[in-house]
């Protein structure tokens, strides 16, 4: 038992610190993936190929003078971006990243809590970080936050929806709310992308919406919006908002990679490797080799394509989003009757 | 510890509860409604009904105090534009209240012969064993809420509509 609470904190922490670190170097990936699709160079004087830039934005950011709006409630204006960083950290503890570990007889799992309704407490957590956006842009006092801040909200309820109707044809194939079975379940190339195409692509497009990434970043439409929701935010209360879009970026993409592409399974690797130590670790390798090109996925989009229309987005969602996720569950629903899985 | 935890959790809820009556803030008032809300999907944890904490928290927190709390900021309510009620309306609120009151006293009062639910030991607030219970036991009961669910949706949208002729 004792052990057992070391081991969870030590592996929380490192969930944690592994978090923060790749989040800090996506905004340094971001650059050079625009800079690439642009025909640039991007960062490249701090350290060789600019590698110390993060840190350099991190002091940037520390260094900066605090302001606080006159007008503005003090403890909301500092209550949101700490809601925003809070809710993005708490969403790694479910996520399985990598099976388990066997040292000295004893199992660790490399999961930091698997409850049985995993996926119930993803959908939560990120219903609960819209607070952060709206309570900062509310307390800024400012048109421009508050236009953000209501986009952004009524924003990510509408996506929330699609993307919980896409979860649950998955959970209809699944028969489980716990991601660690889910992953486990896809062991040997039973990716559910393959039983769930068209779930799938729904999810992914929330996904986008959810963590106001372009084509969808209409919250802090700079053309329109100033700087949206945080536009009054200055010094690191901005940085934790905007480190919070890139770990949520993080997290999406490790949920995508987890429900639809097999998690830390990897096909056909169990023929070249038998020690199942050896298995986990590169299992959790794979896992963010999967993780790694998904948040890739969400800086080539964000690079190429234009912002939707505000009309645009919730026609998308409302009118094209739902329906399909409706018939995707009917879908789902009518061959699991005709292949004899449920009766 | 449970124990310990029920009592925060209960003086937690109360106090918020109060707090959404007595701010003058209507924003203020909504997020001590959420903080109520998150106490009360604290007790259901101690039930060991993790569904239905979740679920609380997604619908209740997640969205419908979202949509209150968007409402608000969008009327931008504040003390100069506050509606003044006058007294006899205010009169007729705390005699509805009270009597309210009076109905759910003597509603509770006869739940102290019954023997107390013990806690964190059910497992009917599990995820399967509450949708065997919807879905077999009960399921003509669910079918008819959802139907009430479905009528009140194509009434909002037929208000929503009314005025765009």
């Amino acid at each position: 038992m004792q052990t057992e609470i070391i081991y969870k904190s030590i592996l929380a922490l490192a969930v944690f610190g592994i978090t923060l670190f790749i989040a800090m170097y996506s905004t340094y990936a971001e650059r050079k993936i625009a800079a690439f699709l642009q025909d640039r160079l991007g960062p490249n004087r701090a350290g060789p190929f600019g590698i110390l830039q993060p840190l350099a934005d991190g002091v940037k950011m520390f260094m900066k003078e605090e302001m606080i709006p006159e007008v503005s409630n003090k403890f909301l204006f500092i209550l949101g971006p700490s809601i925003a960083m809070l809710t993005c950290l708490m969403t790694g503890a479910v996520i399985p990243w990598g099976s388990s570990i066997t040292i000295a007889g004893n199992e660790y799992s490399l999961q930091v809590a698997d409850i049985n309704i995993g996926i119930l407490y993803l959908l939560g957590v990120t219903s609960v970080g819209v607070y952060g956006i709206m309570i900062g842009g509310w307390a800024s006092n400012n048109k421009f936050s508050l236009l953000g801040a209501i986009r952004a909200s009524s924003q990510m309820i509408s996506y929330e929806i699609g993307m919980g109707l896409s979860i649950i044809a998955l959970i209809m194939t699944t028969g489980t709310l716990s991601i660690g079975e889910i992953a486990a379940q896809q062991h040997g190339g039973h990716w559910n992308v393959f039983y769930q195409p068209l779930g799938f692509l729904i999810f992914i497009v929330c996904a986008f919406a959810e963590t106001n990434r372009a084509p969808f970043d209409l919250p802090e439409c700079e053309s329109e919006l100033v700087g949206g929701y945080h536009t009054e935010y200055s010094s690191m209360k901005l940085g934790f908002y905007l480190f919070a879009e890139y770990i949520n970026m993080f997290i999406s993409s490790a949920v995508i990679a987890t429900l639809y592409f097999g998690g830390y399974n990897m096909p056909f690797i169990g023929r070249f490797i038998q020690d199942p130590n050896a298995l986990a670790i590169i299992g959790s390798v794979f896992l963010f080799c999967k993780i790694f090109f998904f948040i890739f996925l969400f800086m080539w989009v964000r690079w190429t394509l234009p912002r939707f229309r505000y009309d645009q987005l919730m026609n998308l969602g409302w009118k094209g989003l739902l329906p399909l996720a409706i018939l995707n569950i009917a879908i789902t629903g009518i061959v699991m009757w005709f292949t004899g899985k449920i009766n | 510890m449970t124990l310990h935890l029920f009592y925060f959790l209960s003086f937690l809820a109360i106090l918020c509860a109060l707090m959404v009556v007595l701010e003058k803030n209507p924003v203020h008032s909504v997020l001590y409604l959420v903080v109520t809300f998150f106490a009360i999907a604290g007790h259901y944890i101690l039930l060991n009904a993790q569904f239905l904490a979740a679920v609380h928290i997604i619908v209740y927190a997640g969205a419908i105090m979202v949509l209150f709390l968007f409402v608000i900021m969008l009327l931008n309510l504040n003390k100069e534009s506050e509606f003044h009620k006058n007294n006899y309306v205010k009169g007729a609120a705390v005699i509805a209240g009270g009597l309210l009151l009076v109905i759910l006293v003597g509603a509770l009062k006869g739940t102290a012969s019954l023997p107390a639910p013990e806690a964190s030991v059910g497992e009917i607030g599990l995820v399967e064993n509450l949708g065997q219970v919807l879905f077999k036991q009960f399921l003509l009961p669910f079918e008819i809420a959802s139907l009430l669910f479905l009528s009140a949706m194509v009434g909002a949208v037929m208000l929503g509509k009314r005025d765009t002729k």
